[in-house]
């Protein structure tokens, strides 16, 4: 019998802020000294208010605006209650009823469309340690905004799970959202993972959730094991229990972290202490003009515009600060063309790191002293698979790699002097008996 | 004591001889859960503070057991503001646990006795403030009012207690009981003293998100006043709260104050309303208070132990039933017949209000339907949450209200409710202290 995954995404989002959710601590908190970050207010203590962030807010609906989400103009806070020692208060500030964006989705690559269900703003918990038989509790986190997506049940495969979290990742940078690094804890992925056989339509009847995975690896890899571990409890003519389960690295497996037999009830209530939030669509509208552009158009315009070869355009979609000096170099230039600007940057770490000016010079010695006798490279080039026959022979039974060995000991000769696009053209030619 | 009165009877030589005989004075009384131990490095007025407000580096017990221990590393906005403007806090005062009460029985420490009456409560929850202004210690205290615990307790005491609009004063530093309900408010002797504090520690706070600025127009002093009592409103008061409510209608009438009669809301309704909404709110406020951070701590086994025990030993009995039925009104299935629903009434209870003030200045009520009652004498909850029908209405719609002393024959005090619309705090003190004269003139 054949089964698919049947995966939604639950997934909490640290925005770039200069303060936490509700009150005006620093939140600069990675690595900082346990519970000095702390105040009245994110520390629970009695008679403190929450006042809330109004740049966390505008990251969240940025990224309601990168998922075409409808922008509730009335939303308001919601108290969700339990009890634990991270969560100073008893309650977490969050959205229950009147989150800030809701419905929007993402195409993926390959036309896979992802819906989202909402996305909506609480607030982060302490963070607890266990030290022998004691557990000590740094507040830190507590009261850090927390931006949570939630999608439908869409996925059907790790590959969709793959490509969504990547993009959602770059708009997350590209946004300046959120800088979105998994090991500071900035992106934390929880999956609802259930299986069904091939060709039901109906959503099972159960779900488990994977929780607390620190690291997209190994949240694939529970998902594969729960896909085998499911698959054989159906195929038993069983159901798999609703529950919450961890990821064990050293077993390789997942395990049972909490039963979920009944609901859940949080005895949501509207916050009292922050009045409804009420966005007027000018307000919506003018934020939505100063959102920086999606890495999908960003892609587009790289290569429509500036003609980059898909690997150039990868290089920089994923390495902002590059993409960013890029474009800064294009302004400054006055004679040089883009696409050398892109080449050498993405082929040359080096040349990363140069000033303008200095990167420009470079550019223009490289050209000027480029070997531009055809005689003379082809000497060289000769010389260069005379001493390297067993690599030439692999060129010419089809092994591309080879070919790229090759170009790079013409510039070790050349010094870099030589041009590797007329290089190729001349080895390639070689099949042709044009070297002569 | 007024303002005036402390100011020409105590120097700066003598506050500690002052100290010495309130100290004494209140040994009587059992106004003051905390006072200082010398006074001679502060400056102004002193002023008393009910213990649900932080004071750094002074404990802060909300008159409960489980923050016995608890000392507030930061003061609440409304105590900053005093302390910047001539005022000193001189000590804390007595409460119901957590606000909850209308006698300071509830109080996990102590009973206050009512100064007119050694035998009689004070009122509650803010008693101990109430008490402490009336016996003369201080010219003006701070009370809280969530649904009368200003205004009840300065009617039984005989004194001034204002509430003001929900929003008007910062809620920041003041222990959360009804979050949607609670307000800081003044006691006093006189309508000037009022309005000094309150514009001391009036106006909008960063650091809370409910607060405003008031609008300052006044009321022209040429504008007939007119005040609205809604019909059958005296409808099962006792005999000394329906004289003196009649004789103030007189005076009133007599300085050319214009009466008319409005409609009524549901006070039982509003009642009910109330004691779904506040429950409710307790049982989220109070939840912090589980033994983890401050206050008192249990030992136990596990977690669900140390909540448990904690919170079973150092919380009185008004504070778990509040929890109890809060939880119950907001839990899924209930939330909507209970918590939703009142919701929707508290509503119909700002349109009531909104409509009545199309056409008067204030409405007039009774501040509670008997005065001051016996030490003991309440036996259930039931019963003293009916004392507070008239007070807990004009919370439903955060309006400001004021307890004011009417003229009475008789040894015990009744106070009178002056309530106005939403933000007309400043037109309400403006004509109270009209009320004021017209009673002093009687």
């Amino acid at each position: 019998m054949n089964y698919e995954l049947v995966i939604g995404l639950e997934v909490h989002i640290q925005p770039n802020t200069k303060s936490k959710m509700f009150c005006s601590c620093s939140a600069d908190i990675f690595a900082a000294k346990p519970n000095s970050h702390t105040c009245p207010t994110c520390l629970g203590l009695p008679g403190a208010l929450p006042v809330p962030n109004k740049m966390a807010i505008e990251q969240l609906i940025k990224l309601g605006f990168a998922f075409g989400c409808n922008i509730n103009l009335n939303s308001k806070f919601d108290r969700k209650h339990y009890y634990y020692p991270d969560l100073p208060k008893g309650y977490q500030i969050s959205q229950y009823d009147k989150p800030f964006c809701v419905g929007g989705k993402v195409v993926l690559e390959g036309g896979k469309e992802i819906r989202i269900t909402r996305i909506h703003m609480e607030e982060d918990t302490g963070k607890l340690s266990h030290v022998e038989n004691k557990t000590l509790v740094d507040y830190n986190r507590s009261g850090m905004p927390l931006i949570e997506l939630v999608t439908e049940p869409d996925f059907k495969s790790l590959q969709d799970l793959d490509i969504f979290t990547r993009e959602l990742r770059l708009i997350l940078r590209h946004l300046n959202i959120s800088d979105a690094d998994m090991e500071k804890g900035q992106l934390r992925l929880e999956a609802n993972v259930s299986v069904r056989k091939i060709g039901e339509v109906n959503l099972p009847n159960y779900k488990v959730e994977l929780k607390n995975i620190n690291s997209f690896k190994f949240m694939l890899k529970a998902i594969e094991f729960e896909f085998k571990r499911q698959s054989e409890i159906l195929e038993s003519g069983k159901t798999p229990a609703q529950e919450t389960r961890g990821w064990n690295e050293n077993k390789n497996e997942t395990f049972l972290q909490r039963t979920k037999e009944t609901a859940d009830d949080y005895r949501y209530f509207p916050e009292p202490d922050i009045p409804p939030i009420l966005l007027k669509q000018s307000y919506v509208d003018s934020l939505a003009k100063c959102v920086d552009d999606l890495p999908i158009i960003k892609r587009e315009r790289l290569k429509n515009e500036l003609g980059l070869s898909e690997h150039e355009i990868n290089v920089f979609i994923n390495d902002l600060g590059l993409l960013k000096h890029f474009y800064e170099l294009i302004k400054l230039s006055e004679i040089v063309n883009a696409k050398d600007i892109a080449k050498k940057l993405v082929n040359s770490k080096e040349s990363q790191k140069l000033s303008a000016q200095e990167f420009f010079d470079l550019l223009k010695n490289e050209k000027s002293s480029v070997i531009t006798n055809i005689d003379e490279l082809k000497e060289i080039i000769k010389t260069v698979i005379t001493e390297n026959q067993k690599a030439y022979e692999d060129f010419k039974n089809g092994n591309e790699n080879s070919i790229q060995f090759l170009v790079g000991q013409v510039m070790k000769k050349t010094k870099g002097k030589a041009d590797a696009g007329v290089v190729i053209n001349i080895i390639k030619g070689l099949n042709g008996n044009s070297l002569n | 004591m007024t303002i005036n009165d402390f100011e020409k009877k105590y120097n700066k030589e003598d506050i500690n001889e002052y100290l010495a005989q309130v100290k004494e004075q209140d040994k009587k009384i059992n106004s003051f859960l905390y006072l200082k131990k010398d006074l001679s490095k502060e400056i102004g007025v002193p002023i008393a503070i009910k213990d649900m407000i932080s004071t750094k580096g002074i404990v802060t017990t909300a008159g409960s057991k489980i923050l016995e221990n608890y000392i507030p590393p930061y003061n609440a906005t409304v105590i900053d503001k005093l302390e910047r403007n001539g005022y000193f806090v001189i000590g804390k005062t007595n409460m119901d646990e957590f606000a909850m009460g209308s006698s300071t029985e509830n109080s996990a420490y102590f009973t206050t006795k009512n100064p007119k009456d050694l035998s009689l409560v004070p009122g509650g929850s803010s008693g101990g403030s109430a008490a402490a202004v009336s016996a003369g210690f201080v010219p003006v205290s701070l009370g809280t009012d969530t649904g009368g615990s200003i205004r009840q307790p300065a009617s039984f005491c005989g004194i001034v207690g204002f509430c003001p609009s929900y929003g008007a004063v910062s809620r920041y530093g003041v222990i959360a009981m009804a979050s949607s309900f609670d307000q800081v408010g003044v006691f006093a002797n006189n309508i000037k003293d009022t309005k000094a504090v309150f514009d001391t520690i009036r106006g909008k706070d960063e650091k809370d998100a409910t607060s405003f600025d008031l609008p300052s127009e006044k009321v022209s002093e040429s504008n007939i006043i007119k005040i609205g009592i809604p019909e059958n409103i005296l409808e099962g008061v006792s005999k000394e709260v329906k004289i003196a409510f009649e004789n103030t209608v007189t005076s009133l009438k007599k300085n050319g104050i214009e009466f008319v009669q409005v409609a009524n809301t549901n006070l039982q309704q509003a009642l009910a309303v109330y004691y779904i909404l506040v429950p409710s709110e307790v049982s989220s406020n109070l939840a912090r208070f589980d033994g983890v951070k401050y206050g008192k701590r249990e030992n136990a086994e596990d977690l669900i132990e140390l909540y448990t025990k904690t919170r079973t030993k150092y919380l009185g009995s008004e504070p778990k039933r509040r929890t109890i039925i809060g939880t119950y009104a907001l839990s899924a299935g209930y939330s909507d017949k209970y918590y939703k629903k009142a919701n929707i009434l508290r509503q119909q209870v700002k349109d009531y209000y909104t409509k009545i003030f199309e056409s008067v200045d204030l409405i007039m009520t009774p501040t509670t339907p008997t005065t001051a009652f016996k030490i003991g004498a309440v036996q259930t909850p039931i019963e003293l949450y009916l004392g507070d029908i008239y007070t807990t209405v004009t919370k439903l719609a955060g309006l400001p209200a004021i307890s004011i002393p009417a003229n009475t024959n008789d040894k015990l005090p009744v106070g009178i409710q002056f309530i106005a619309g939403h933000k007309k705090d400043l037109q309400l003190l403006q004509i109270s202290e009209k009320i004021e004269q017209c009673l002093q003139t009687y």
